[in-house]
């Protein structure tokens, strides 16, 4: 098992991007802490945010769900990887998406059964309406079982006043904001759920250039 | 009693006796569907309903989604494209409305090109049933599968039932005399345009995957082709060419007309409007007949 070190070698492999600072990448430090530290064998993970999955692809690699030698090809003909994962290809993707705000709603589906579902949004693809559907029927029923991450880096045209997170509180969920980076913070913010009703973590990380 | 009567009581009797089954619904059959811990009513959000169900089928349920056919398949239809077909997860979507069931309700609720929007995605059977009874066979079904199904209801519904699946031959005119084929609820009002003319009348409930062989074993030697379908005319024929690809044909495709409706009304005046009653369907076959 490789750890959180190898993921920018993983990353180059990935890309054959060599001079990159990979810490930049929004994704990759709630994924390395939910695939590290929080998902449980029976958890479900859904990327509904399917844009730039490179961050996604590296952490399935490091934790074995994605063979090593499949990073070579990223986006070509025969691979399994392409620029939006495909779950029929990469199992452990969950889901495939690419077209914004899909996954919610399946993740809604998901935890109605009892499953403990952690699903993973970007700030700008909440503009989807779609999502809101989700986000108020979980909330107004008490979905104990879902949890959203909110990966925040402004990168909404029109923005979310007073935060993001006031909308799902609205809706009946409790909510945290952390800094999207930190590892403990980014588990600190999910332990925060009530297990009462659904939880949103809204998680910085530096605005969209 | 009406197909939508008889698939709330199917949907209750599944729910109750199959732990498999899941409903969802967006508020439209919440009256008559029975209060469950597996009937999930999303409110009027049918993007939501159609991801629930893809969710639910994600943990291996057998998810039932239902609503009135506009808001089942045109509003969510990019959920249903990949939710369901991309996800490559299986539902069972029952639809109540079909072309103009509401037909006093205008343009909103009615939904005849529904066939052929679900037709344009791959991997979908599609029943139009023309009985209640042809509609608890395929429900029945559908349960037990894990594919992706699309059943059709409508209040138009046809004198008796058909028995038998695929392409089913109800009458066999003489060699070589034109095929009828009717599909779902079209049966009798075609059946009497054409009660003294020699045809073969044909018929079907599930226009996807079409039943090419029967089609083609009931066709003979027939050249004329008339195809009758309570939806958006012309949503079977290439179809019916493809299964008939090696024979010289003439196909008339009768239906629901492309163009924007704006009359209201019974359903037995938009039936005739569209020239989907027996006499319009027989002054049509005839006007093709002579023309050939």
């Amino acid at each position: 098992m490789l750890g959180y070190d190898d993921l920018p070698e993983l990353l180059t492999r990935l890309t054959g991007d060599e001079k990159h600072d990979w810490s930049s990448l929004s994704t990759l430090d709630v994924l390395w802490v939910l695939h590290d530290r929080l998902l449980q064998p029976d958890d479900r993970f859904l990327l509904s945010k399917g844009h730039g999955p490179a961050a996604f692809y590296a952490v399935l690699t490091a934790k074995g769900l994605i063979p090593l030698d499949a990073l070579e090809g990223f986006g070509s003909f025969a691979s399994m990887l392409g620029y939006h994962p495909d779950r029929t290809l990469v199992p452990a993707a969950g889901i495939g998406s690419g077209s914004l705000g899909h996954g919610l709603a399946i993740g809604v589906g998901s935890a109605l059964t009892g499953r403990r579902v952690y699903c993973l949004v970007g700030d700008a693809e909440l503009d989807e309406g779609s999502n809101w559907e989700a986000v108020q029927y979980a909330g107004r029923i008490g979905l104990r079982t879902l949890n959203v991450v909110v990966v925040d880096n402004l990168s909404s045209t029109y923005h979310w006043p007073g935060g993001v997170e006031a909308r799902f509180a609205l809706e009946g969920w409790s909510a945290a904001r952390c800094d999207g980076h930190d590892h403990d913070a980014i588990e600190r913010a999910f332990a925060a759920a009530t297990g009462m009703r659904p939880h949103v973590v809204v998680a910085d990380v530096e605005k969209k250039r | 009693m009406s197909m939508r009567s008889r698939f709330y009581a199917l949907a209750a009797e599944a729910l109750a006796g199959d732990e498999r089954v899941a409903v969802v619904s967006a508020e439209i059959g919440v009256g008559e569907l029975p209060a469950h811990p597996r009937h999930f009513n999303v409110g009027i959000r049918e993007q939501l309903m159609i991801g629930v169900a893809a969710g639910l089928a994600l943990e291996g349920l057998r998810p039932v989604a239902h609503s009135y056919t506009p808001f089942l398949v045109e509003r969510p239809y990019e959920m249903v494209k990949l939710d369901l077909g991309h996800q490559d997860l299986g539902a069972v979507l029952v639809s109540t409305g079909a072309s103009y069931d509401a037909s006093t309700a205008g343009r909103t609720h009615q939904a005849p090109e529904d066939v052929a929007i679900m037709a344009a995605l791959p991997g979908w059977t599609i029943h139009v049933p023309g009985h209640p009874e042809e509609l608890e066979r395929v429900f029945r079904r559908s349960l037990r599968g894990d594919d992706r199904v699309y059943i059709r209801m409508s209040e138009e519904e046809n004198a008796a039932r058909v028995d038998g699946e695929g392409v089913v031959v109800l009458r066999r005119g003489g060699a070589g005399v034109p095929l009828v084929l009717a599909v779902g609820p079209t049966l009798s009002e075609t059946l009497a345009a054409t009660a003294d003319l020699d045809v073969t009348v044909v018929y079907t409930g599930t226009p996807r995957p079409l039943d090419a062989a029967g089609l083609r074993a009931a066709c003979a030697q027939a050249r004329d082709v008339v195809i009758v379908e309570p939806y958006l005319a012309g949503t079977s024929t290439a179809e019916v060419a493809a299964a008939l690809i090696d024979r010289p044909m003439r196909i008339l495709s009768l239906g629901v007309p492309l163009g924007e409706f704006r009359h209201y009304g019974t359903r037995a005046e938009h039936r005739a409007a569209h020239g989907l009653d027996a006499t319009g369907i027989r002054a049509s076959v005839d006007a093709f007949l002579l023309s050939g």
